[in-house]
């Protein structure tokens, strides 16, 4: 229904610069996620599309309309909020029929829309509660429907399930999403918590400092990050530092032959593309734990220069705390002032006394 | 009786109890006595109830006019003082709460300011400004110098209120379509209401028993209650006048206190005071 447009949007507080230079489309009906660490500038970036913030500089454009300088009230944005901010003064029909009172609609559309958002969020006959007598779920549901019931052209989420269980948390991306796609409608959603942009997104822009490290869908995100941040942010990650000399990456461990300039770079493998293999070599590698997760066991793996790498291994997999291990990766990338220098699906392995690089 | 149990050990709280008892001799013995006074006809030395109950005191109390000026004055005082009060003090307190301007400390420091002096002192100060303003034994005179009493309440209280309100509800009522005012008059004013209602209550209480300024400044023509309560224990040799006003006048701030406690959580007071 709606496109959003931000151009190089600038904000800076008193001494430091909470986002710098941020651009993005987000198309029709799209869900994209900003997710970063707290201070990287996304909830910033949120609030300034809802009117909360004025950008030092930059432009936002809703429908190609400039909205940078209106304030909240007269922008086609909806926000629901982290702590959810109903008011505790009015019922929950009040809270959602506030922003239609003000539109001076006929009380019998304003009794149609709020049941009809009530029922959108699985809230139906909710109408004469207190806010108060609703569970943390309900509430967040409740300001959902708040912001849903005057149909915004986008609609902004501020971490909106932050404080939650976990449970409660999961069940309630997925219906956010599930309505989000009925509606088809423009979504900004920040959050700190990489599965729940990993399961809501239609694209994610991954944010540090205040300045937008790299923009992908979730898949692409996780098979290809283009910095060292998003591969240690998404995901779970082992580095490994060391010199390039030659042509050639040298690591105790792990070596690799790699046409990048010389000088030092970080060697970056998944636990998944690690592959574990028992070894009788004094010097190998040693289990220092082994925890299970039901599906998949994680095995944490001391290199002989101490570096702690984590082993994704199958579930029926048994590795015994002090084990001599061989490691064995499938796939890799290089980083170098956290840009990706090289990446590449070739086997490499660490091997007894001197490390190589093997060819399979 | 008071009988406190310790809920961990299900000891018997000696200390409780001495306490307990040590509040009810500071607290409520004195007010039996005032209210025993005032239900006496002969009480005499010896005896320890008195000899002669009765209601005569009262029908002569009540029957006084200038108890009923008093009273009337009393109300009219403490009413106009209380609607200056927060006709000045409740949108200062938003500001203080809610914008960034320069000089904010101060200012609100100086609100606090007549607080940090002896009283008497400074009502003395002002009576002399007074004196030459013409403004000695008026009532504006007196509701002048009763106002300044009340502007620490007013404006230490609604503050913290202000400030307690949850500025995300106060966005989401902008973000839904609701301009600034409508803001504050939908959101904000009812979230705060209940700690300001408590605000303008004590202030109503404390102005209705403001003495020293009002007898500074009021006397002689100016009486409220509590300055005629004075003169007639000072100078009657009937204690039973006194004890009688006296009675009257705790009924207000009693009947105050209930109301505070049904209005407002406990919490609110505390809110007010911890910031």
């Amino acid at each position: 229904m709606a496109r959003l447009k931000i151009e190089s949007l600038r904000k800076s507080f008193a001494a430091t610069t909470a986002v710098d230079d941020f651009s993005l489309d987000v198309g029709d009906g799209e869900l994209v996620c900003l997710l970063g660490p707290s201070g990287s500038g996304k909830s910033t970036i949120l609030r300034m599309i809802g009117g909360f913030e004025q950008p030092t500089s930059g432009m936002i454009r809703i429908d190609g309309q400039d909205v940078t300088r209106l304030s909240p009230e007269r922008r086609p944005t909806g926000m629901v909020f982290q702590s959810h901010a109903l008011w505790s003064h009015m019922n929950v029909f009040n809270n959602i029929a506030f922003g239609l009172k003000l539109r001076s609609l006929s009380r019998g559309e304003i009794q149609r829309k709020v049941d009809q958002a009530l029922e959108l969020v699985g809230l139906a006959g909710y109408g004469h509660r207190q806010t108060f007598q609703l569970s943390g779920g309900q509430q967040q549901r409740v300001a959902l429907a708040r912001s849903l019931v005057l149909e915004p052209k986008i609609l902004l989420l501020d971490e909106p399930f932050a404080s939650l269980d976990q449970h409660l948390r999961e069940r309630l991306r997925e219906e956010v999403r599930d309505i989000q796609q009925r509606l088809g409608i423009t979504t900004l959603f920040v959050t700190h918590g990489q599965d729940e942009a990993l399961a809501m997104a239609d694209r994610i822009v991954v944010l540090r400092n205040g300045q937008c490290e790299q923009v992908d869908a979730p898949d692409v995100l996780y098979r290809n990050p283009q910095t060292e941040f998003v591969a240690g942010f998404i995901g779970q990650m082992n580095f490994l530092s060391a010199n390039v000399e030659g042509g050639r990456f040298r690591h105790p461990d792990f070596t690799l032959d790699v046409e990048v300039q010389d000088g030092p770079a970080v060697l970056a493998l998944r636990p998944e593309a690690l592959r574990l293999e028992p070894s009788d070599s004094p010097d190998a590698a040693g289990v220092t734990r082994a925890t299970d997760f039901g599906s998949h066991i994680m095995v944490d793996v001391e290199l002989r220069d101490g570096a702690r790498l984590k082993v994704m291994t199958a579930p029926d997999a048994r590795w015994q705390k002090g084990q001599t291990v061989r490691l064995a990766a499938s796939a890799f990338a290089l980083y170098r002032q956290n840009r990706l220098l090289a990446r590449g699906g070739l086997p490499v392995e660490t091997v007894e006394g001197r490390s190589r690089h093997a060819l399979a | 009786m008071i009988r406190s149990y310790s809920s961990t050990s299900g000891r018997f709280d000696w200390m409780g109890l001495a306490f307990a008892i040590l509040l009810v001799i500071v607290i409520a013995v004195p007010l039996l006595v005032v209210f025993t006074w005032a239900f006496t006809e002969v009480w005499r030395y010896p005896s320890v109830i008195p000899q002669k109950f009765g209601l005569r005191f009262w029908d002569q109390t009540l029957s006084r006019a200038d108890v009923w000026e008093a009273l009337f004055i009393s109300l009219r005082l403490s009413a106009t003082v209380t609607a200056l009060s927060a006709l000045i003090c409740l949108p200062a307190a938003y500001a203080f709460a809610r914008m960034k301007f320069p000089g904010r400390d101060l200012f609100f420091l100086s609100f606090l300011a007549s607080h940090a002096f002896p009283k008497f002192g400074l009502l003395v100060a002002i009576a002399a400004i007074f004196l030459q303003l013409n403004l000695i034994a008026t009532f504006w005179g007196v509701v002048l110098i009763q106002l300044v009493g009340t502007l620490m309440l007013m404006i230490w209280i609604p503050v913290a209120a202000f400030q307690a309100v949850d500025r995300r509800m106060e966005e989401a009522a902008r973000d839904v379509g609701a301009g600034p005012l409508r803001v504050f008059w939908s959101i904000t004013l009812p979230q705060a209401g209940p700690t300001i209602f408590a605000a303008v209550l004590l202030t109503f209480v404390s102005t209705f028993y403001e003495t020293e300024g009002a007898w500074l400044i009021g006397a002689p023509q100016i009486r409220t209650m509590p300055v005629l309560m004075i003169n007639f224990i000072n100078n009657q040799v009937v204690v039973q006048y006194g004890a009688v006003l006296s009675v009257i006048l705790w009924v207000p701030s009693f009947i105050a206190l209930i109301f505070a406690r049904r209005v407002i959580g406990t919490g609110s007071f505390a809110k007010g005071f911890g910031a």
